[in-house]
C-alpha cells in the first residue's frame, strides 16, 4: 500500500509511471504484430538505428526538445528498416545478416555521433548520451502528453487497418493475390512499428527498447489463441511492467527505470512460459505425464487381456510378475494395475493374483477395437 | 454469366510469351497456355520446373521478365476479382493465432477492401464455405489443431468464398489423406459443372487421366499442354521429366489404369 501512497503522491513517480504505461502499452501492442511476423530483430535493428537519428537531429537544430529528437529518431529507424529490406531483396545478404549488419553500422554511427557532440566546448550537450539506456526520472508531464497523444494515434491506426495488418502477417501472397495492397500495409505496419519504438526511446533507451517489443508479445501469445486477444493482452502487460518497474525502480535505491521495466516484462514472460494453460511447461508435462500414465495403464490393460485369451475363463488371474514381465519398462506393471483397480477394470483374486473383471474385458475390447489403440477414456 | 467475365468467347487463362527470371538464371521460358473455361487442368512436371512460379507469375507474386496474363480476355490486373488463389499449405504458420472461421473469412477482405470490417453476411458466407468441404463444426478451431487435410480443406475454403471464376491450386493434394482427396475431387468437379475453370499444380501422374481434362507438361518450357488423352502420351512425359523417367511407371500413368 506504501508503494500506492507514494504513487499518489510523488508527482514525478506518477508522471514517470505513466510514460511507462504508454509505451509499454503501445510497443506490446505493435510487437505482437512483429513477433508473428518474425521480426523481432527488425525492431532490435530500427531502435539502434535511432540512436545516429537523435545525434543528427540535436547536431542540426541545436534543440534537445524531445519532439525534435524522436522525430531524428524515427526517420533513421525508417531509413533503417527499409535499408534492411531492399539489402535482403537486392542481394544474397540474408535476413538476419541484415540486421545484424544494420544494427551495429548505424548503433557505431551513433556512438561516433554521441562522442563529438560530447567533445563540443558548449555546456548545452549533455544528457544526450540518456538516450542509450533511458532516463525516465527525466520525463516531464508535457512528454508524456506528447507520447500518449502519438500513442493514440498509432493504436487508432492499427484498429482501423486490423484485417490488412492481420492478413499481411499470416498471408501475404495470398493478400496481394486479391488486389488488397499488402505493401502499404507493411508499409503502414513498419512506420507504426517506429513510432511505437520511438516513443520509449527517452525512459527506456535505444539498446533496451526492442525487449519491450518481443517481451510482452511472447507473454501474451502463451496464454491465447485469439490475435485480438493477444494484442490487448501484450499491451496490458507491456503496461504493467512499464508501471512495475517504474515504482520498483524508484523506491529500490534508485535503480535506472529502463533496465527494471525490462526485468519486469521478463519475469512476465518467465511466468507466462511455465505457467500459462495449454501452451506452458509445466501444462505440457503434465499432460504427457498422464497420457503417459494411461498408455502405460492400457497397455497392461491388453497385456491381462492377451494373457487371458489363452484360458477358457476370460476373468483367469495371472501373478503381477508375468505382467511385469511384458511390461516396458520391465517392472513397471505395479503402478498402472493400482490405477487399473481404481477404475474398477482389474481385480485381486484371493491369491493375490490380478483378474480382469467385465469392464475390463469389454475395455481391452474397445482398445483393440480403436485404430489408435487409444480413445479418449479415461 | 455475369458482364464482368468480359467476352464469352475468351479463353479462361491466355499465357503469351512468359519468361520468369531468377539472377539470369530462366525459372520459365517463353511459355504460351490457353486454358478454356470451364476445365479443369493439371499442372505436371518435375521438382524445379517452375509450376509454382507459374502461378505466382500469373497472379502477378512474382515479377516477370516478359509476357502478358490475360484472364478471360483482359488483362490480369483488372480482372483480379474473377480470381482465386489456394497457396502451398505450408506457405503460412499454421501456429498463427487465428480461428477456421476467421482464415476462411480473408478470403473476402478483397471484396471489401480496405477498412471496412466483414460483418454478418460475411460470417454467414465463410460458413457457408466450410459447409462445401465438411468443416462447419470446426469453425471456431484454432487453426493449429488442424490435421494436414483439415488444413487443406480451410485453404479451399478460402478460395470458394471469393466465389471466382478462375482458381489457381498450388498442390492441394500434396499430403492429405484419402478421404480429403476425394472431397477435393468432388469440389473440383463441382466448380467444373459451374462453369468454374481450374488450375492445378499436381504430383501424382497416376491420377491425371481420372481427375482433370487438360494438362500443361511443363518444365521450364512447356513441353505441351491440351486434352489429357492426347497430350499425356510417354513421350511427352519422357520429354518432360527427362533423364529422371526410370523413377516412374511413365508407361502406365500414360496408359492409364
Amino acid at each position: 500500500m506504501d508503494i500506492l501512497q507514494q504513487l499518489a503522491s510523488d508527482y514525478t513517480l506518477r508522471t514517470v509511471a505513466a510514460g511507462a504505461a504508454v509505451l509499454g502499452l503501445t510497443s506490446g501492442a505493435l510487437g505482437s504484430f512483429a513477433v508473428l511476423r518474425r521480426q523481432s530483430l527488425l525492431g532490435d535493428a530500427m531502435s539502434h538505428a535511432a540512436l545516429p537519428g537523435i545525434a543528427l537531429a540535436f547536431l542540426l537544430t541545436g534543440s534537445k526538445a524531445p519532439l525534435v529528437l524522436v522525430l531524428g529518431a524515427a526517420l533513421a529507424g525508417w531509413l533503417g528498416a527499409l535499408l534492411v529490406l531492399s539489402v535482403t531483396r537486392s542481394s544474397r545478404v540474408r535476413m538476419d545478416s541484415a540486421l545484424g549488419l544494420l544494427l551495429s553500422v548505424f548503433f557505431g554511427f551513433g556512438l561516433v555521433l554521441l562522442t563529438i557532440i560530447q567533445r563540443r566546448p558548449d555546456a548545452n550537450q549533455a544528457g544526450l548520451e540518456s538516450y542509450l539506456f533511458g532516463q525516465a526520472a527525466a520525463l516531464l508531464a508535457g512528454d508524456v502528453l506528447l507520447m500518449t497523444a502519438i500513442a493514440l494515434v498509432t493504436l487508432f491506426l492499427l484498429l482501423a487497418a486490423w484485417k490488412e495488418c492481420k492478413l499481411l502477417a499470416f498471408d501475404r501472397e495470398f493478400g496481394e493475390s486479391m488486389g488488397l495492397g499488402m505493401r502499404k500495409a507493411d508499409l503502414l505496419l513498419t512506420t507504426l512499428l517506429v513510432v511505437s519504438i520511438v516513443i520509449g526511446l527517452q525512459t527506456v533507451g535505444v539498446v533496451l527498447m526492442s525487449a519491450l517489443l518481443i517481451t510482452p508479445a511472447a507473454a501474451a501469445r502463451q496464454w491465447t489463441d485469439r490475435l485480438s486477444t493477444m494484442v490487448v493482452l501484450a499491451g496490458v502487460f507491456g503496461a504493467l511492467s512499464g508501471v512495475t518497474g517504474a515504482v520498483l525502480s524508484a523506491t529500490a535505491n534508485r535503480l535506472p527505470t529502463g533496465p527494471v521495466i525490462v526485468l519486469c516484462a521478463g519475469a512476465m514472460v518467465a511466468l507466462s512460459l511455465l505457467a500459462a494453460p495449454r501452451r506452458g511447461v509445466v501444462w505440457q508435462r503434465l499432460r504427457e505425464f498422464r497420457s503417459g500414465r494411461r498408455l502405460r495403464m492400457d497397455a497392461v490393460l491388453l497385456d491381462l487381456y492377451a494373457l487371458s485369451a489363452q484360458h477358457e475363463v476370460p476373468g483367469h488371474p495371472h501373478d503381477r510378475r508375468v505382467l511385469d514381465m511384458m511390461a516396458r519398462p520391465t517392472g513397471a506393471a505395479k503402478r498402472s494395475l493400482r490405477f487399473l483397480l481404481e477404475r474398477g477394470y482389474v481385480v485381486r483374486t484371493a491369491s493375490r493374483e490380478w483378474a480382469l473383471t467385465e469392464a475390463g474385458t469389454e475395455r481391452a475390447r474397445e482398445l483393440l477395437r480403436s485404430p489408435r489403440g487409444g480413445g479418449s477414456g479415461s | 454469366m455475369n458482364d464482368a467475365t468480359g467476352s464469352p468467347r475468351a479463353p479462361a487463362i491466355e499465357v503469351r510469351d512468359l519468361t520468369v527470371a531468377y539472377r539470369e538464371h530462366p525459372v520459365l521460358w517463353d511459355i504460351d497456355l490457353v486454358v478454356p473455361p470451364g476445365v479443369l487442368m493439371a499442372v505436371v512436371g518435375p521438382n524445379g520446373a517452375g509450376k509454382t512460379t507459374l502461378i505466382k507469375a500469373i497472379l502477378g507474386l512474382v515479377r516477370p521478365a516478359a509476357g502478358d496474363v490475360l484472364i478471360h480476355g483482359r488483362p490480369y490486373g483488372e480482372q483480379r476479382r474473377l480470381v482465386g488463389y489456394v497457396p502451398q499449405r505450408g506457405s503460412v504458420d499454421w501456429d498463427f493465432p487465428t480461428s477456421v472461421l476467421d482464415v476462411v473469412t480473408m478470403g473476402l477482405y478483397g471484396r471489401l477492401g480496405w477498412f471496412r470490417r466483414p460483418g454478418r453476411d460475411e460470417r454467414r458466407l465463410a460458413l457457408d464455405a466450410l459447409e462445401q468441404v465438411s468443416m462447419a463444426d470446426f469453425a471456431d478451431r484454432q487453426i493449429s489443431q488442424l490435421s494436414g487435410g483439415q488444413q487443406q480443406r480451410v485453404f479451399l475454403a478460402r478460395a470458394l468464398v471469393q466465389d471466382a471464376q478462375v482458381y489457381f491450386m498450388d498442390e492441394p493434394f500434396q499430403g492429405v489423406d484419402a478421404t480429403t482427396e476425394k472431397a477435393i475431387v468432388a469440389l473440383l468437379r463441382d466448380l467444373r459443372a459451374r462453369g468454374r475453370t481450374v488450375l492445378v499444380v499436381h504430383h501424382d501422374l497416376q491420377t491425371v487421366r481420372e481427375y482433370f481434362d487438360e494438362v500443361l507438361l511443363l518444365n521450364v518450357r512447356r513441353v505441351a499442354s491440351g486434352p489429357v488423352p492426347q497430350v499425356f502420351t510417354e513421350d511427352n512425359l519422357r520429354l518432360t521429366y527427362g533423364g529422371r523417367v526410370a523413377f516412374l511407371d511413365v508407361a502406365s500413368a500414360a496408359g492409364g489404369t
